[in-house]
């Protein structure tokens, strides 16, 4: 091996190096991207880079209450995004309740793709009578808004983070059932399955090691999408006072917590949580998106 | 046709029963039912009494068959709060629910489709791109805080309108309407726009794709070749075939226009069953909460129901798919 055969190795384009590539070629997709990631780094770091723990009742102080944006607090900060009705620093809860969203989010997305990934996959595999059943299950609930299931389940279940994240996973895994088992009817049907199957790889194995790979990219692409849903929907619930419970205040709580200051003018309190919460999911729908457009080959130039 | 309706009926009937399942193992199973019953602050005697009364110590199936047996007949049970049979709250509240859906769908049908249009035609114009990109906003904004930028905007900002309640109503057969009376409107408009925003999104990505689909077809070549003017390929013979798949979309998102209205509804303090349920969820009203969530699957099974069979009216492809299988 030679040192000049080193670079040239290097620009070897692997498919995943192509999606790179194709995905920051659009400068909206970059831009949702960077901002998506700032946003994670922000909520992650949140407890390091903010004046305040607003949830601390020791550096919290009521006379700081309802200050316009920019005003000095009383312990002698700036706060930049003013404070709230309990003289909290908003720029604080904010972070503090991205990283709440976020979590709520994530976790009911996580489990809602594992639970949907394998129906569809039993599904898919399985044909028959048990594709039936499973299918018409999927039909039936996707017949119902998600937001509807969810309001539907929070009304049966009550609030609490654990009842929120369970009434996403229900109200959404149906989504990816049905996105699994579309993309695994059409793979199953395809040669290396077929040459698996001959080696005699057992079911289990040429399911979850050799379809399931092949069934990512659109996965990849509910999932981001979904995530995002999950993120306004938990929102939209706490805002209605059903979600998330005062202890527990993500975006939604604290937009909520605004909305009674909002006539007499204290705009601020509700809507600097409200920016985040839009950038957030308008930044990951973006991505979403682009992400749709690379990995889907029927869009190829 | 008879033997499709007849057997989209069954499967209907099929949904409802097993929803009514769901709902009641839900209340039932989940929950301590007596808590759910009886009002919070009851004493033992008052809980024991109840027992008795609603035969909880009985079997659950047979709790089950009581239970259908009460919704068959229409009751299901007393609100704790307002102490009136809990259909009965649910059903007076609907008309004003129905009536800001339906304004919404409107909206949405009126905004939505002269916009995609003119987007599908010119998909180059820059204008045409602005409407995507809106629309595309229109799908991710959470409807609530579209809701308060609105009152923030008109209501306390610009003072232009008002964003509580229905204002004056006129009643017509019986129903209150606001759609009558300028106050009315008024106070209609925004509440409306708010939950017809994310319809409005759709309509317009619907009707884009349709024109842009069918303007490469050959029948509108065959139209061109023939002379005729563009208004008239446009406005007769593509219109004519995109609308009714926007059209039954559209209706079908009627359903999650009244499933989201909870949210709206909440925020513009509208009167209708949305705000009913946010507050029977609040204060522990279950009565009302199982009320609601029966009329809403029973209402949804019809939806679909009339989609069906107005689709199989529409394309008889549907029809004879069912048929083979």
């Amino acid at each position: 091996m030679t040192d000049a055969s080193l670079p040239h190795s290097a620009k070897v384009e692997t498919p995943f190096r192509r999606f790179v590539s194709e995905f920051f070629e659009s400068w909206m997709a970059t831009g949702a991207f960077i901002t998506l990631v700032i946003i994670i780094v922000l909520a992650v770091l949140a407890p390091w880079i903010t004046p305040q723990n607003p949830y601390d009742l020791g550096q919290v102080d009521v006379l700081d209450g309802r200050l316009p944006p920019g005003s000095q607090a009383f312990t002698g900060y700036t706060m930049w995004l003013g404070s709230d009705g309990s003289g909290r620093d908003l720029y604080s809860a904010i972070l503090y309740g991205l990283r709440i969203s976020l979590s709520v989010g994530v976790a009911s997305g996580v489990f809602a793709l594992l639970i949907g990934t394998v129906i569809g996959l039993i599904a898919a595999y399985a044909g028959g009578r048990v594709e039936n059943v499973i299918m018409r299950i999927v039909d039936l609930q996707l017949s119902f808004p998600a937001s509807l299931v969810a309001l539907m389940l929070i009304a049966i279940l009550g609030k609490g983070i654990e009842n929120i994240i369970l009434a996403l996973v229900i109200a959404q895994w149906a989504y990816y059932a049905r996105t699994v088992r579309a993309t695994a009817l059409v793979e199953r049907r395809k040669e290396y399955v077929e040459a698996a199957q001959c080696l005699g790889l057992s079911k289990m194995r040429v399911v979850f090691r050799h379809i399931l790979p092949n069934c990512m990219a659109p996965l990849i692409v509910v999932g981001t999408v979904q995530t995002a849903s999950a993120i306004s929907l938990e929102a939209t619930l706490s805002f209605l006072g059903v979600g998330l419970p005062q202890t527990e205040p993500s975006l939604g709580v604290l937009i909520a917590n605004g909305f009674e200051y909002m006539m007499s003018g204290r705009y601020w309190i509700s809507v600097f949580p409200g920016l985040a919460l839009l950038l957030t999911v308008v930044s990951i729908n973006l991505v979403g998106d682009y992400l749709r457009d690379v990995l889907n080959p029927r869009l190829k130039k | 046709m008879t033997v499709f309706i007849i057997r989209r009926l069954l499967q209907a009937s099929v949904v409802v029963m097993l929803m009514s399942v769901i709902v009641f193992f839900g209340v039932n199973v989940i929950g301590d039912p007596i808590y759910m019953l009886v009002s919070p602050d009851a004493d033992q005697a008052d809980i024991a009494a109840a027992v008795a009364r609603l035969g909880l110590d009985r079997p659950i199936w047979e709790q089950y068959w009581l239970f259908l047996k009460g919704a068959a007949t229409g009751d299901l049970g007393n609100s704790f709060i307002f102490g009136e049979p809990a259909l009965r709250l649910i059903l007076q509240h609907m008309p004003a629910t129905l009536e800001l859906a339906f304004t919404a769908l409107l909206l949405a049908i009126v905004i939505g489709i002269p916009l995609g249009l003119y987007a599908g035609l010119f998909p180059e114009r820059r204008v045409s791109k602005g409407i995507m990109a809106c629309s595309i906003l229109g799908f991710s904004l959470p409807t609530f805080w579209v809701g308060l930028m609105l009152i923030i905007l008109f209501a306390v900002e610009l003072g232009w309108l008002p964003s509580t309640g229905r204002g004056d109503t006129v009643s017509v057969l019986g129903f209150e309407t606001s759609l009558l009376t300028l106050d009315g409107l008024s106070h209609i408009f925004l509440p409306a726009l708010n939950l017809a925003l994310l319809k409005i999104s759709l309509a317009i990505r619907l009707t884009r794709a349709g024109v842009r689909e069918a303007m490469g077809q050959d029948y509108v070549k065959f139209a061109r070749a023939k002379g005729l003017s563009t208004r008239r390929i446009i406005f007769v013979h593509v219109m004519k075939n995109i609308m009714i798949p926007v059209v039954t979309v559209m209706g079908l998102e009627f359903g999650s226009l009244i499933g989201f209205s909870v949210v709206t509804e909440t925020i513009f303090a509208w009167p209708g069953m949305g705000k009913l349920l946010i507050g029977a969820i609040l204060q522990l009203d279950r009565p009302v909460v199982v009320a609601y969530l029966m009329i809403m699957v029973l209402f949804f099974v019809v939806i679909n129901l009339l989609v069906d069979i107005l689709y199989s009216i529409l394309d008889p492809r549907v029809r004879l798919q069912d048929q083979s299988k």
